[in-house]
């Protein structure tokens, strides 16, 4: 019974976008209200328009109440949601259903993180009491798990893969450099990233996403309401969430060169959207890069390379901001900078910009304005390899 | 016939070159090197792999009914630290286990309760030792275990049967250490060995009375204690022909303390020849002296890993100031990362033969191996058909691995490793006693009994990955 999906039965109508940094000025609710007053200009309406919300955070708040207190909600249903690293994309998603099925006319949904408080280097998780035999990797080091895995499998030598993981952070900085809103707004010589400290295993501090404070938010409607509010909706064509039984680290048939969750979350999303070629008919991919090792076989589970060739497309710029399926446009985790519950909005802010026509001169993307592309994806994961949930949600400028 | 069944010695892998003391001090140091726990090991985590030796050269299905931990440097106090040992070696319930503490002389109490019952009991010994920065007591000591399964001819064939002893005891201030030091104190050398010969001279000669041997029947005699110059004159104050004094390890492993004699003793019984009495006079608050002789059981005796080829696998390169940090006399800034977490004591005690045992679960309906243990299965998800299965002793391949320079450690960098065991099973852990730059995947490794981390006074046992013997 596969998810039967609900291709354009709504839309998009506004978002707003806090940049990304270290807000050392500004609180969770200054960027609660920043993003959100902005989606609502944005979408032309007024809070009070808004009949419910779905509200994403890793772990700067607890409780629709964080949203609710900052924004003074007038007693509406505030749904706190949390996910992982997905966790801006699940608010979406379930705020997107909630039209969908009828409930509500217009509803918000708003992600927020505040990294930069706790004073820690790189993101640190939840502590939930336990029998201390859960291996404790930090963030970069399970993620750095792949490559060797994938350089082994596919002979790749060591400097090669690391040539390929420097392409692909010197891609994200290049575009990062491109967007005002980004934590990173500096291109970054391959050279600079190569040699840069070593974090865990192949990875240097450059391969690593930027920890970040910031906020985004969307409004959606029913898709037949979109052109009360905008001429340029986004309709939401997919939506497709997998979480697997995380057995990748117990089970000897998971090899560490894939993420069998974002296959899985990937067909589900391309069946609902009626994609069969995805490199063909995509304009460009948000990714979930949190690693450059990440993106590296994201390219392949999401199909825009073969399986063993996601290194060579790297090397040969098809992912570019000017090849021919350009992945993160707007510099990614890498550059733009990764506040968790944040993130997954984020992505989908950049659709909003690149299909709507309205990005910034030097990194508007030409499979939009040359190619007459007409969809955009955000791939959105939480955990680590063999045990993540992923997030995969296709939107276009176009209804049908 | 009552005796040793099995033993087992375990010496950490790292030693350290006493010169780096002198080269780092301008003081202190010497000649040769001292074996080194890990800083992912204390005296409970060692006993436990000398006493998974011991058990693994002892006869298929015998069961110790108890088991005594003796050691000068236990990581608990109130707590009994050998029910962690009891509980890695996941032996049943009903045997009792209990510390036998505090001083080294504390191991020959072990023994004695041991020796004195007629069943099969486990002693084993354990200690870190260390000194203040430039002491003797940094430079000439150890850290090692040793384990011995004691029991009758009915529980086993015994490799060497333990003949009797004797003992002289009296209250002298030598060695001292209050609970909170971590040194020890000693009085003026030449007063020890003052008050230390004549009670060699008294325990030697009522032991050979008692049984009613002569110092021309002893082949070997092991020498022990902390106190180096009355040793040095014991075998003349014992007797006994100084020819026949056994290397005590003392310039690659140093002088261990509590499991020191054992551990001398280990080495001589790994290349003993059946009918060899051997003499053990060990000097610790008084003296004990106690005879064996091997017995032809010996010669088909397989210890799972020799003295010898533990002295001779140690790594040297250790460096000092790393040494100095792992014992906490350096007291280093760590990363800008959360502090380690504790366990938590009823995830830990549910999960009790997972956590200390290494006990994973097997899917009868399909074959797969579970680490942790699950209740569905990964492949076919049948639910509650598992059974209990121990891997603690099953070899494994390295899949992939990072090195995590982020993690808190006090030995950075973390090496993680995923590894695949032979016939089944996944698991993600830490590489240990290796090195960063030479681990590659298709290693092979083995499991070993760790101490993770201490936070809020809580010691986090686990298991981690080791670099396969070759």
């Amino acid at each position: 019974m596969a998810s039967k999906g609900i291709k354009d039965q709504v839309a998009i109508i506004g978002m707003g976008c806090t940049n990304f940094g270290e807000h050392w000025d500004r609180s969770v609710e200054d960027m609660l209200v920043e993003s959100s007053t902005a989606a609502y200009a944005d979408a032309g309406i007024h809070q009070d328009d808004v009949d419910a919300y779905w509200f994403g955070t890793l772990g700067s708040g607890v409780s629709g109440l964080t949203l609710s207190r900052a924004l003074k909600i007038d007693y509406k249903p505030v749904t706190r949601v949390e996910n992982m690293c997905a966790t801006g994309s699940e608010a979406f998603r379930n705020a997107c259903y909630a039209v969908a099925s009828g409930a509500y006319d217009l509803v918000a949904a708003v992600g927020v993180e505040k990294l930069k408080d706790n004073g820690m280097s790189g993101l640190t998780g939840a502590v939930i009491p336990s029998d201390g035999t859960k291996p404790e990797l930090t963030a970069p080091a399970m993620f750095s798990l792949l490559a060797p895995a994938y350089a082994k499998k596919y002979g790749v030598d060591t400097d090669e893969m690391k040539d390929v993981l420097t392409r692909i952070a010197w891609k994200n900085h290049f575009n990062g450099a491109r967007n005002p809103r980004a934590q990173f707004r500096k291109e970054v010589g391959k050279d600079t990233i190569c040699n840069a400290p070593l974090i865990a295993g192949q990875l240097g501090i450059f391969d690593c996403s930027g920890v970040s404070d910031g906020s985004a938010a969307a409004i959606i409607c029913r898709a037949e309401d979109a052109h009360r509010y905008t001429d340029k909706p986004l309709y939401v064509k997919a939506l497709a969430f997998s979480a697997g039984p995380a057995a990748g680290p117990i089970d000897p048939d998971y090899d560490y060169t894939t993420f069998n969750e974002v296959v899985a979350s990937a067909a589900d999303a391309y069946a609902q959207a009626g994609v069969t070629n995805p490199r063909a008919e995509i304009a460009m991919a948000e990714v979930h890069d949190c690693f450059t090792p990440t993106e590296l076989v994201l390219m392949e589970d999401l199909g825009f390379a073969d399986r063993g060739m996601g290194w060579k497309e790297v090397m040969a710029g098809t992912f570019d901001l000017d090849g021919e399926l350009p992945v993160n446009p707007d510099g990614g985790l890498k550059s733009f900078g990764h506040p968790i519950g944040a993130s997954g909005l984020r992505m989908l802010f950049e659709c909003w910009l690149q299909l709507r026509q309205e990005a910034p001169e030097d990194r508007q993307i030409k499979s939009v304005t040359e190619g007459g592309r007409r969809l955009g994806m955000t791939h959105n994961l939480g955990g680590a390899p063999g045990e993540c949930v992923s997030f995969v949600s296709i939107v276009g400028s176009e209804l049908g | 016939m009552r005796g040793i069944i099995a033993y087992g010695a375990y010496l950490p892998y790292y030693r350290l070159q006493k010169a780096a003391i002198t080269a780092a001090l301008g003081t202190g140091g010497g000649r040769g090197t001292r074996a080194v726990a890990s800083y992912d090991e204390d005296a409970t985590s060692m006993a436990v792999e000398a006493c998974r030796s011991t058990m693994r050269s002892a006869p298929e299905g015998l069961t110790p009914e108890s088991l005594y931990f003796s050691t000068s440097t236990p990581p608990y106090l109130d707590k009994t630290n050998a029910t962690v040992v009891h509980a890695a070696l996941d032996l049943p319930s009903r045997v009792f286990a209990g510390d036998v503490g505090g001083s080294p002389r504390s191991v020959n109490a072990a023994l004695r309760s041991a020796l004195d019952s007629s069943r099969p009991a486990l002693v084993v010994a354990s200690d870190v030792r260390s000194g203040r920065p430039g002491s003797s007591d940094e430079a000439n000591t150890g850290d090692a275990a040793v384990a011995w399964l004691i029991g009758d001819e009915t529980d086993g064939p015994v490799i060497a049967e333990w003949l009797g002893g004797a003992s002289a005891t009296a209250e002298f201030l030598d060695r001292w250490r209050l609970p909170e030091w971590n040194y020890s104190r000693v009085w003026e050398e030449r007063f020890g060995e003052h008050a230390y010969l004549p009670l060699v001279t008294e325990a030697a000669g009522a032991a050979f009375k008692e049984c009613q041997l002569e110092p021309s029947d002893v082949d070997a005699v092991v020498l022990s204690g902390l106190h180096a110059r009355a040793v040095r004159g014991a075998a003349r104050a014992a007797g006994v022909d100084a020819t026949n004094v056994v290397d005590d390890l003392s310039a690659v492993v140093g002088n261990t303390g509590t499991p020191h004699a054992g551990l001398v003793l280990a080495s001589v019984l790994d290349a003993a020849d059946p009918d060899q009495t051997i003499m053990v006079i060990h000097l610790a608050d008084g003296v004990d002296v106690g005879f064996c002789r091997t017995t032809d059981a010996i010669s088909s005796y397989q210890p799972a890993k020799t003295v010898t080829e533990q002295v001779d696998a140690g790594n040297d390169s250790l460096d000092y100031n790393a040494f100095l940090t792992w014992r906490g006399y350096l007291d280093r800034e760590p990363p800008r990362r959360p502090d380690p977490e504790a366990p938590a004591a009823p995830p830990s005690f549910r999960a009790e033969r997972w956590k200390y045992a290494f006990v994973g679960s097997k899917d009868a309906s399909s074959g797969a191996i579970h680490l942790p243990p699950q209740r569905v299965s990964v492949k076919g998800g049948a639910v509650d058909e598992m059974e209990p299965i121990p891997m603690a002793d099953v070899p494994a391949t390295v899949v992939t691995f990072t090195i995590d320079r982020l993690a808190y450690s006090l030995s950075p960098p973390v090496i993680a490793v995923v590894i695949d065991f032979d016939g089944g099973g996944r698991f993600q852990c830490q590489l240990t006693d290796a090195d960063p730059d030479s681990v590659k995947i298709g290693d092979r490794v083995s499991m070993t009994f760790r101490r993770l981390l201490t936070a809020n006074g809580i010691h986090n046992y686990f298991w981690k990955a080791r670099p396969a013997d070759s």
